[in-house]
């Protein structure tokens, strides 16, 4: 499935920050996949796996933080959580909706090592 | 800094905190779309298609739904009136463009070996060796695929997506990325309704209603009787609006409800 395709937009992602912070590898990996964005996470973590293989992410961990399906009525206005394949208003029936979470398909941040510690900065 | 129980991190040192093998690590926060890239190429894509004024057409179903055939069909109808140009996705073969050039219409055949959906990227190449000019209408053929092709831009400006009347009327409850992908549904082979008596139309609008965007769903019959009348009326309207937008301009939506 495209999971593969999706793995290897996101290690291109992360590689390209690495490089440009200077960092040896990565740590963690904080992605936010929402069950209408095409993407089964289960998938996506088995993809990293064969992805990651030689890069500088070999080690990292990747969380993947899944969110819930809300729609917004075009109609009443009302904001509800429903299933991924009914997008009705759970206030009016309505079924203009638009979706305010739960096609997320995003890298929200990173966490790389440094080769050298900088000094602590005190605020 | 103590190592071991983080007493001196404030929010301002935070992200430089030390992890417990002693190396340091930076926390960033990226809040960047994965398809990112794919997305940069698409809207290429589409900033070539607005320059020479082509309407561009993703059309998507699951294998054996009747894509070539409507478009062998639309081209009987339509080609001589509109300029029409064709891509087509498949992992193998040339077929499906053979079929579309064997009508007189410029086509490109992609074929992607194992991927199961067609990306902006492909899309780009392929553009290399079709020019615009003059063209009004591209349809990209995606590959047969109710899952994938779904989740990649490819520059289109309309998403249509078919429904075979020889498959479940719950597929639009089953495949909610790919309907609600959709601006249009096309309920193909149609004329098979009179000797089938598993597929419900109302059902099947029931479910493609149920994911919220209110996509319009008509029917067509490609082959023998041909019936298409809905179809071409909606492409027609969306070519109009296509040209009736200033060139450069993003996509407008055109007035599509269609029983």
């Amino acid at each position: 499935m495209h999971e593969l395709s999706v793995c290897q937009a996101l290690l291109t992602q992360v590689t390209e920050i690495a490089i440009d912070r200077g960092a040896s590898t990565v740590a963690r990996i904080n992605v936010e996949v929402g069950p209408l964005s095409g993407v089964e996470p289960a998938l996506l973590a088995s993809a990293f796996e064969v992805v990651r293989a030689g890069s500088c992410a070999a080690k990292a961990t990747l969380s993947i933080t899944t969110t819930a399906v809300t729609i917004s009525c075009l109609s009443c206005g009302a904001e509800s959580q429903t299933l991924p394949n009914r997008l009705l208003c759970a206030v009016c029936g309505g079924y203009r909706t638009s979706i305010v979470c739960g096609d997320e398909l995003r890298l929200r941040g990173i966490e790389l090592h440094v080769p050298d510690p900088r000094p602590a900065v005190t605020t | 800094m103590c190592q071991s129980c983080g007493c001196t991190i404030t929010p301002g040192n935070a992200r430089l905190s030390l992890d417990q093998n002693g190396s340091a690590r930076t926390v960033i926060q990226v809040l960047q779309e994965l398809l990112a890239a794919n997305d940069r190429e698409a809207m290429h894509n589409r900033e070539h298609f607005d320059e020479h004024g082509v309407l561009a057409i993703n059309l998507m179903s699951s294998p054996g739904a009747g894509k070539t055939a409507l478009l062998e069909a639309t081209i009987l109808a339509l080609g001589d009136r509109y300029r029409i140009a064709v891509i087509e996705g498949d992992l193998e073969t040339e077929n499906d463009a053979a079929r579309i050039r064997a009508h007189g219409v410029p086509a490109l055949q992609i074929t992607t070996g194992t991927a199961c959906h067609l990306d902006a990227h492909l899309v780009h190449l392929a553009l290399h060796d079709l020019p615009l000019e003059g063209l009004d209408l591209l349809f990209i053929e995606n590959v047969g695929n109710l899952v994938c092709p779904a989740s990649f831009d490819l520059g289109q400006h309309r998403n249509v997506v078919l429904l075979s009347v020889t498959e479940g009327d719950d597929k639009p409850a089953k495949y909610p990325v790919m309907f609600r992908s959709a601006d249009l549904v096309v309920l193909s082979k149609a004329d098979l309704l009179q000797v089938l008596d598993d597929f419900d139309p109302a059902r099947a609008a029931d479910a493609l209603r149920a994911l919220g965007r209110d996509t319009p769903l008509i029917r067509t019959a490609a082959r023998r009787a041909p019936e298409l009348g809905l179809w071409l009326d909606w492409l027609e309207r969306e070519l109009a609006a296509r040209r009736a937008a200033p060139r450069g301009q993003p996509r407008v939506n055109a007035a599509t409800a269609v029983a």
